[in-house]
């Protein structure tokens, strides 16, 4: 870390630097761009960024002015019937489309933002060969700068295709997402036949405390999700850790093939075995038929039907696949207990349940705390064990667009799909952000994989 | 001696204990696996029997899923997935270790920015911005087609270099600084150094882009929209489960089940190990 601002010769703000410092070249360059490098015989530098200077002041000035207005007004114009005098019949007129407009306007917020980087680019580029020139050294042409992207500027050859790809489907989808949650873009404003327009924060007093049915479903929701994360994840990390140290015992025979008996039931793909359980568990499927024919019960039970039932039938599942996961990942650590530990309790005389709980449980829980927390962040956003267990049913009129089961996750897909409220969609993922990102940095900045990043180089 | 034969035994016991345990526990494990085997091989078609065990088996079910193509063209599906499978693992492969190289061995202003970013941004529910993705695709004109589900499975892979740059940080960086000295660039360095080095880290990543395109039919399903030629498996499979399919089709169903769980599991089991190490490397380092 010690080493990083070595080589920091320029200001922190280069349009500072350029004022304070710059000469007329870089002076000139805050309007013109480039102007500098073409001056010092940078021609293709300097020509690039004079292009992009003249491509973008033609974008804002052919759509960016109109893209940014609309997106504040978020149009206008409802489509509807007009009279037409010529046919003499009312004829459909295309109104505007809020939907569009709001993502031509985030659209040119990002060129916007990528300019304004440029600019700050080509300030600093201005500045650099300002300084070259003033101490005599030779300016470099485009092919040494095309070099150093080989070398110490490697980072950014490196980076830009990642980074595009995550700005074009992470970032302004998401950026888009989080815009529409402070709108009023439900089933009942749908482009191109309504407008939907800006409505502030009412989502999120809608949502959390109305008292209208959509806030009367987000609370039971939201106490299922935590309660659901909270068992999901103690019952398979205690299921998970029982069962790695039962496959680790020293006298067991054939580990490998054990392992592999369990490590199935994550190898397998999860809508497989959760769309195959879920038949199973139907009044009419095959544990109901088994059961029954074994003659253990009369009735069906009703495993997904009933809300109370289907809450524990989902737990219960869903142990079948964390069990072996975490017994998966924990194996590893348990045979990385340091010997000497246990050696030294044989000596003081302690007995097998003594070294259990005072040896290997606090070593394994100060082990794994971080994985417990990325698995109760996992278990919060669990989309597949709901939706393919349960489709988040059974289904009631209690609630808006949820059934009993439904995580804030899946009711958030069905928002979405199904019902089209995308604005309450949006609020809602915003919402579990805050969640996830509460529980995360409370945690996550103090394990040693943050802090320690160098311990090992 | 007395006092020894007696902890044997218990030892015996313990034992006997344990693999009566793992075996109990295992055949439970087993139930659901070999339930959809022996649906597979049904002979008498329907989602729901009023018996445990098929009155007859048969191999139909498999013949027909991969010749009949009057209403679901499995081997399409399947060349489908394959194809948008390898796209999309090379490109996420190269995402990843790439953003993951630069994190964790190049120091740069936006470093610790860029990352707090990218777990930022990994807080939001995926299916957050699903339908704005959707409208994005179908802006730039390429929705229902192969292309754009390659470009949603590993677009935003650059986000997911936790777990590699986890790895990268373990490497000694005097190699690195070694290779500087004899006057290698970074990028050569990169390229000869550092990725001959990261087998187990490679396999992974590798492994888990490789495999999502055969899981996710969520996305596949928006994208897709009703063009079943260009369905992938999974998304083929869940829809043999609509209502006026699946009295017909759930034994089929159940053989493409078993059909692409064998490969998939095999890939996973062999590579576990390499599994085990990405996950814990970054995860569970004390």
């Amino acid at each position: 870390m010690g080493k990083t601002g070595k080589k920091r010769v320029l200001p922190e703000s280069a349009v500072a630097g350029v004022v304070s410092k710059g000469d007329i070249w870089a002076k000139l360059s805050l309007v013109i761009m480039g102007i500098a490098n073409l001056r010092r015989k940078q021609i293709v530098k300097g020509c690039v960024f004079l292009f992009l200077e003249v491509s973008f002041l033609l974008y804002m000035a052919k759509s960016g002015i109109e893209a940014l207005k609309g997106m504040i007004t978020l149009g206008t114009q409802t489509q509807g019937w007009v009279f037409d005098e010529e046919l003499g019949i009312d004829v459909l007129a295309e109104g505007d489309n809020s939907m569009l407009l709001l993502l031509w306007g985030v659209l040119c917020l990002f060129v916007i933002v990528a300019f304004v980087m440029t600019w700050r680019a080509n300030l600093k580029s201005a500045l650099e060969v300002q300084e070259l020139e003033a101490k005599g050294k030779h300016i470099p042409g485009f092919i040494d700068d095309v070099k150093t992207y080989l070398d110490a500027k490697f980072h950014r050859t490196m980076l830009a295709l990642p980074m595009l790809g995550v700005l074009a489907f992470t970032v302004m989808p998401l950026v888009y997402m989080i815009l529409v949650a402070f709108t009023n873009y439900d089933n009942t404003h749908q482009p191109p036949g309504n407008l939907f327009t800006w409505i502030g924060l009412d989502n999120f007093g809608t949502i959390l405390g109305s008292g209208g049915l959509i806030s009367q479903t987000f609370w039971p929701v939201l106490g299922w999700t935590i309660t659901w994360a909270v068992f999901a994840t103690l019952l398979n990390y205690i299921g998970g850790i029982l069962l790695a140290l039962l496959i680790n015992r020293k006298s067991v025979k054939f580990k490998p093939f054990w392992r592999t008996m369990f490590v199935m039931s994550i190898a397998i793909p999860s809508f497989v075995s959760l769309l195959v359980m879920k038949t199973m568990l139907q009044p009419d499927g095959a544990v109901n038929v088994l059961l029954k024919s074994m003659g253990w019960i009369k009735e069906s039970i009703p495993f997904l039907t009933d809300a109370t039932m289907a809450k524990i039938t989902i737990i219960v599942v869903n142990l079948w696949i964390g069990i072996p996961y975490t017994m998966l990942i924990t194996s590893g650590i348990l045979m990385n207990i340091p010997e000497s530990l246990y050696e030294a309790a044989r000596v003081d005389g302690a007995n097998a349940s003594v070294m259990f709980r005072k040896i290997t449980m606090p070593y394994v829980i100060f082990v794994t705390t971080p994985y417990l927390i990325t698995q109760f962040i996992g278990n919060i956003n669990n989309f597949n064990v709901i939706y393919l267990l349960s489709g988040g049913g059974p289904s009631t009129l209690d609630y808006y667009q949820a059934g009993k089961t439904d995580l804030l996750v899946t009711w958030l897909y069905k928002l979405t799909v199904s019902s089209k409220d995308y604005s309450y969609a949006s609020t809602i993922g915003i919402l579990v952000f805050v969640i996830s990102a509460v529980f995360s940095l409370l945690t996550y900045r103090r394990t040693s994989a943050y802090n320690n990043e160098e311990a090992f180089q | 001696m007395f006092n020894s034969g007696s902890m044997s035994r218990n030892k015996k016991m313990k034992d006997v204990a344990s693999y009566i345990a793992l075996s109990v526990l295992s055949f439970i494990w087993m139930i659901p696996i070999m339930w959809v085997v022996m649906t597979s091989f049904r002979e008498e078609s329907g989602s729901y029997t009023s018996y445990f065990f098929p009155k007859g088996y048969t191999i139909d079910n498999y013949v027909k899923l991969l010749t009949d193509n009057t209403q679901f063209h499995f081997t399409r599906w399947f060349t489908n997935t394959l194809f948008v499978a390898v796209c999309s693992c090379v490109i996420s492969t190269f995402f990843v270790l790439a953003v993951s190289y630069v994190m964790s061995r190049m120091r740069f202003r936006m470093r610790k920015s860029l990352m707090n970013i990218a777990m930022i941004l990994g807080m939001f529910p995926g299916f957050m911005s699903m339908i704005a993705i959707y409208y994005i695709l179908k802006g730039i004109g390429i929705t229902q087609s192969l292309a754009a589900l390659i470009m949603v499975y590993s677009g935003g892979a650059g986000l997911g270099f936790f777990i590699a740059k986890g790895f990268f940080d373990t490497l000694p960086r005097a190699l690195d600084e070694a290779a500087y000295l004899d006057g290698a660039t970074r990028m050569q360095t990169f390229f000869k150094i550092t990725v001959p080095l990261s087998k187990p880290i490679i396999v992974y990543t590798v492994l888990t882009s490789f495999l999502s395109p055969w899981m996710d039919f969520i996305f596949a399903s928006v994208i897709m929209g009703d063009n079943y030629d260009n369905y992938t498996v999974a998304l083929g499979l869940f829809k043999m489960l609509e209502r006026e399919f699946i009295n017909d089709y759930y034994t089929q169903f159940a053989a493409g089940c078993v059909l692409i769980s064998i490969p998939i599991a095999a890939l996973f089991i062999s590579m576990q190990k390499y599994y085990v190490e990405g996950v814990s490397g970054g995860a569970v380092k004390g």
